[in-house]
């Protein structure tokens, strides 16, 4: 690991403003993917900027939605009354993810910006655009179980790993930002990119912003929602796929529905298409078939990726049934 | 960089010089000289490194030690006073363990995660997300998913947590 400096800011603008000052300076909160990647190599900031005891510790309502500050504990915004009773869907991606040792360190801002899980992007002897740009993609040819299907490109085929950022997307969150030039909110959908030929940039952050708290609207079709993950093992173990799902539906049609799948795309992917195939429609699971398979028109699969596909359709046909049918119950 | 920080461990204050790369597993163990928190993979992915910080179930191998500067830390090693701790004795009771190299970590996962259940905090298995938890076998191997080990001894380690839950 190269030597660094450490410094803990007293003020999230004051945090912002030593990271714009000093080239190589990194933020650090949680610390569950960035030590990791200290001691990989695959991080080698000169300067840590300590956010994690910054005031960002609120999970508190605003009109229509709960806003919830970066250095919520992902722990804690599991269990918190208002995200259980009224965000179900934030917990239960929450709750999927990591272990409880985990989730008691990572914060909501750093789960968010965690990076992919792609193996040869932590193994810094092979080649990964991401990590050295202009390397090539090991992946391509290599172990690719886990490589995206859907919005990949020549120069990185790896998949985003949070399982909060598929709920978030799939709640149509904003992201609050501060930055040298002040704060500013974008749309959560906005947050994470598709890789294009710039396979090192995950967002669309400046190199100086900081994540001060997101908004999730607090939607009655948000209130119906479930987070159905199928992975290698029964816990503690990244997506093979991910759906959240939330749905409304009323005299007996889809009333407003929202998809989102993780573990298909270099960002949380919302299936729009999927989405408008629905509204309006039974929610049966042939429908669901259909709006999966139109949204997945698109998708690029290899014979170790091919199993995404049914794997897909299958679990959200079940989330979004399972929800229908909670609803009429 | 050199820091000097502050930590309490194991009810003992300690005043430990860390370069700001040092992990707190490694300043616990090779500074403060606490040796009860395993580097297993150093990685986060086992669980052996775990302890109580600020009364909390954590990794110490996933932190900078400069970052906890002023943190209060329960190790196995002090979780029980002059006395075993009544998960301790529950692990010995149902061999909950072979090799006890993960036993120091799990011990310490278990009493965090008896007490996340104590305070209503669901899990991934917990059905109704605001109803009260029931530490059933599900929920013990759900919450304790985050410590691996690798002589196997889980069914001993399902029975002392359950049993010390219940106690």
């Amino acid at each position: 690991m190269r030597a660094m400096e450490y410094v803990r800011p007293a003020t999230p603008a004051e945090a912002v403003a030593t990271v714009a000052a000093r080239p190589g300076a990194r933020f650090l909160a949680g610390g569950t993917n960035l030590v990791d990647h200290l001691k990989l190599g695959v991080a080698s900031p000169e300067t840590l900027v300590d956010v994690r005891r910054l005031p960002l510790d609120a999970v508190e309502t605003y009109d229509g939605g709960v806003r919830v500050g970066a250095n919520v504990l992902n722990s804690d915004l599991a269990s918190h009354p208002l995200v259980r009773s009224r965000l179900p869907l934030v917990s239960r991606a929450l709750l999927a993810g990591a272990s409880g040792q985990i989730r008691n360190q990572a914060t909501t801002g750093g789960n968010l910006l965690q990076r992919t899980r792609c193996v040869y992007f932590q193994d810094v002897t092979t080649p990964c655009n991401k990590r050295e740009p202009g390397s090539g993609c090991s992946a391509l040819e290599g172990y690719g179980r886990y490589n995206a299907i859907l919005g990949a490109s020549p120069a990185c085929v790896a998949t985003h790993p949070s399982d909060l950022a598929v709920a978030l997307a799939a709640l149509d969150a904003s992201v609050v930002l501060l930055g040298a030039d002040g704060e500013r909110r974008i749309p959560f959908e906005e947050l994470h990119r598709l890789p294009g030929d710039d396979a090192a940039t995950d967002t669309t952050l400046g190199p100086d912003e900081l994540i001060l708290a997101v908004e999730v609207p607090t939607t009655e079709a948000a209130r119906r929602s479930a987070y159905r993950k199928v992975r290698d093992r029964a816990s503690f173990a990244f997506a093979l796929v991910s759906v959240a799902g939330a749905v409304r539906v009323t005299d007996g049609v889809v009333e407003d529905v929202r998809i989102a799948w993780g573990g298909v795309a270099h960002k949380p992917w919302r299936a729009r298409r999927a989405e408008a195939a629905l509204v309006g429609q039974a929610l049966t699971a042939d429908a669901v078939r259909a709006a999966v398979d139109d949204e997945l028109g698109a998708a690029e699969t290899t014979p170790q990726t091919a199993y995404k596909v049914p794997m897909l359709r299958n679990t959200t046909v079940l989330t979004l049934t399972q929800l229908a049918e909670e609803e009429v119950a | 960089m050199e820091a000097t920080i502050h930590l309490t461990v194991d009810g003992t204050d300690r005043s430990v010089d860390v370069d700001t790369r040092t992990t707190l597993l490694d300043a616990l163990r090779e500074r403060v000289g606490v040796t009860s928190p395993k580097k297993g993979c150093d990685h986060g992915q086992c669980g052996s490194c775990t302890v109580l910080l600020d009364g909390r179930r954590h990794l110490t191998c996933l932190a900078i030690a400069v970052a906890y500067d002023g943190a209060e830390i329960v190790t196995a090693d002090g979780l029980g006073g002059a006395d075993l701790h009544p998960v301790q004795q529950a692990f010995l009771d149902h061999d909950g363990f072979q090799c006890g190299y993960c036993t120091p970590g799990q011990v310490c996962s278990a009493v965090g995660a008896i007490d996340e259940a104590k305070q209503g905090r669901p899990s991934h298995v917990t059905d109704d997300l605001e109803a009260d938890v029931q530490l059933t076998d599900d929920e013990i191997r759900e919450r304790m998913s985050g410590n691996l080990c690798r002589c196997g001894a889980y069914p001993g380690i399902l029975a002392a947590v359950r049993e010390a839950a219940q106690g």
